[in-house]
């Protein structure tokens, strides 16, 4: 029995069903972009002792920063404002500082909106830009529909990722770009050792329906894909946990695609490429 | 090569890597440029604007890059870099100054002093300045300060019929559009020197003596992204990354390890490499490591492995058909090349486009990126092999390769 390929239909609803809650959110509620995206500052001190969030809250209110976003993370607090100067920075600190013992300046960013659109811009072009180049190189090694199926697996992958960052509304900002285009090269990266061993049981020509080569090249490369992302499990794993919070949602978005990236190399990837090439 | 010979230069090959590790580590690790989000800084993006209708030109911005360089050189503002991005845009980066937002505003500024009379028109202006000094006002002290200024040969004449036109009433000294004082003229001033008075502290006055020497910026700036970490932040973070790195590391060496057996060793060891390479490589090329780049070294880890991973899974398999352990190795070897070479290449397409869209920490991230994909393909292809070659003359012992 081929299990991969006689169950694809399964795996096929499967991943549907997955990102379809990730989608409909994206088109409702959309992604929580932060400063980098649509321009404000941020600032991030560290307070020690027990100031709770609606102390700082009131704080600012004072300060006439009612609409002041205040987030913390254990002893951090995070302020999200509209545009500040560095005059307005100024202020907020020392407002701080007389209102709470131990305050400590941990960072201030600004990002003015035009910036933010052209980041904007940006990520679509590299993204783009990654996929066009992804496709155009598995045309050249292999052909076209190991190309379409792997450029398919992607986007699974990068509709996943979007859609639970939309789905928990957590913030998208710069270092979220980079981690999505590192799913999407570890992403076909995956998919190419499983398409390399298709293409290497395909030239044996052994007396063998399609079903049960793709079946058994997926096997062949299982021990690896599994491996592989185990050990990048491993190593993100501990920067999630002991590497702060600065890296946190870089290190999720990563966590999430990679192992989107594994399954979908074994489950979209080669069943697509098997659907698209035929039975024979 | 027989036994002894094997074991000769395997353990040379580890002795190497130790004394590497223990005599390189330091000074590889010292002489790494830490990226401002690590070591705490200031990041400012500036606009170049048009003033009074003269447009951004490429050259208008060289110009202005070269002032604001005169500045910093001036000031002795440390470790500041300076450089263009795009047609109109400067980014200023200063690491570690007690107050670099101060530094970052009072080198901003355009500086363009003039001379206005009662009706706000402009009788003299900085341009024609040929120095510019601090000086201590009055004979006490005060404790205040001025700045004594000096005009060329144009601005010597236009500055006295200036004064003379406008005897017993006041002038105003403007700088960028501000009023600084408004002494009244109690007599022509002939020999083209001057005084600027305001109260100034000797910081002040030194401040602005520099911003008239260097002359006015041909455009205006003004500020469209800025980034400051404190240093207790960078420190943290720098700390808290190298944790997660040595621990994401032990995690990788134990299950490769478990999971390879004498390959694990072998993956165990090329692993090491890779770290001394990649940190070797970062610190010749000068690059800057940034908080993204650690998290991309560290993933590096993850990835290098793969390489590993493909080849190991492909020798059981040929040793699984029955082939000899040297056999195996090379068989492995060749079909895992392609294999290996096609999903590297993907990641280095990735991580050029990183590189050419991204700025700052991302372009960190992308470096740390491609550095770690070749050196990870190249250990795994040569010194992997090498050393799996080596390890075969030890033992034949197939339960040693997880047969």
């Amino acid at each position: 029995m081929h299990f991969f390929i006689e169950k694809r239909k399964i795996f096929y609803i499967l991943s549907i069903l997955i990102i379809l809650p990730g989608l409909v959110s994206l088109c409702t509620k959309g992604l929580n972009t932060g400063i980098d995206f649509k321009g404000g500052s941020i600032i991030q001190v560290k307070i020690a002792g027990n100031a709770s969030l609606a102390d700082v809250r009131s704080s600012l209110k004072e300060m006439k920063l009612e609409k002041a976003e205040v987030t913390r993370s254990g002893d951090e607090f995070f302020i999200r404002t509209n545009e500040l100067n560095q005059q307005q920075t100024q202020e907020v600190m020392n407002d701080l500082k007389t209102k709470f013992k131990n305050v400590e300046f941990r960072s201030a960013d600004t990002v003015g909106a035009t910036i933010g659109k052209e980041l904007t811009q940006k990520a679509f072009l590299a993204v783009f830009i990654a996929a066009l180049a992804m496709l155009l190189y598995i045309t050249f090694r292999f052909e076209w529909k190991f190309g379409v199926a792997a450029v398919a697996a992607e986007l699974h992958d990068i509709l996943l990722v979007l859609g639970i960052f939309s789905m928990f509304q957590w913030e998208v900002n710069s270092p979220f770009i980079a981690a999505m285009l590192t799913i999407v090269g570890y992403s076909i990266n995956d998919t190419i050792v499983v398409f390399d061993r298709i293409r290497e049981n395909l030239k044996m020509k052994r007396k063998e329906d399609h079903a049960s080569l793709v079946n058994r090249s997926i096997m062949q490369s299982l021990n690896r894909s599994i491996n592989t992302v185990l050990t990048c499990v491993f190593a993100l794993v501990a920067l999630l946990i002991f590497g702060g919070v600065s890296l946190k949602y870089f290190v999720v978005t990563m966590l999430i695609g990679f192992v989107a990236g594994c399954y979908s190399s074994i489950f979209v990837a080669s069943p697509l490429w098997y659907d698209l090439h035929g039975k024979e | 090569m027989n036994k002894n010979s094997s074991i000769f230069f395997t353990s040379l090959v580890v002795l190497v890597m130790a004394a590497l590790l223990f005599f390189a580590g330091k000074p590889i690790i010292n002489s790494m440029n830490l990226g401002l989000d690590l070591r705490g800084g200031l990041r400012v993006v500036l606009q170049a604007q048009e003033k009074s209708g003269k447009e951004v030109t490429k050259d208008t911005l060289q110009k202005a890059v070269g002032i604001l360089r005169d500045r910093v050189d001036k000031l002795g503002v440390k470790e500041t870099a300076l450089y263009q991005q795009g047609t109109d845009r400067v980014v200023v980066e200063i690491a570690g100054t007690s107050d670099p937002e101060a530094a970052v505003d009072m080198l901003k500024n355009t500086a363009e002093l003039e001379f206005w009379d009662e009706q706000g028109k402009v009788l003299v202006t900085g341009k024609h300045l040929t120095d510019a000094k601090a000086q201590s006002a009055g004979s006490q002290s005060t404790g205040e300060f001025n700045v004594a200024i000096s005009f060329d040969k144009v601005g010597t004449k236009q500055f006295a019929d200036a004064t003379t036109a406008n005897l017993g009433k006041p002038i105003a000294i403007v700088l960028d559009g501000k009023a600084i004082s408004a002494p009244t003229v109690k007599s022509a001033i002939t020999d083209g020197n001057a005084v600027i008075e305001g109260s100034f502290t000797a910081k002040e006055a030194e401040e602005l003596a520099v911003l008239l020497r260097s002359g006015a910026l041909p455009v205006s700036l003004k500020v469209i992204e800025k980034r400051s970490i404190g240093p207790t932040l960078g420190a943290d973070s720098l700390q808290k990354s190298i944790n997660a790195g040595i621990v994401g590391l032990i995690a990788i060496l134990v299950f490769m390890l478990g999971y390879y057996r004498l390959p694990g060793l072998v993956a165990d060891i090329s692993l090491v490499l890779y770290g001394i390479v990649v940190l070797g490589v970062m610190a010749l090329l000068h690059s800057v490591l940034t908080l993204p780049g650690i998290a991309g070294f560290v993933l590096g880890i993850g990835m290098a492995v793969d390489a590993n991973v493909i080849i190991y899974e492909r020798l059981k398999e040929e040793l699984r058909l029955g082939k000899t352990l040297v056999a195996a190795i090379e068989s492995g070897y060749n079909r895992a090349f392609w294999t290996i070479f096609d999903s590297n290449i993907t990641t280095l397409i990735t991580a050029a486009v990183l590189y050419f869209l991204g700025t700052g920490p991302i372009r960190g991230f992308a470096v740390t990126l491609t550095i770690g994909i070749i050196a990870s393909m190249a250990i795994a292809l040569y010194f992997t092999k090498w050393m799996l070659v080596m390890f075969s003359n030890f033992t034949k012992n197939q339960k040693l390769y997880g047969i």
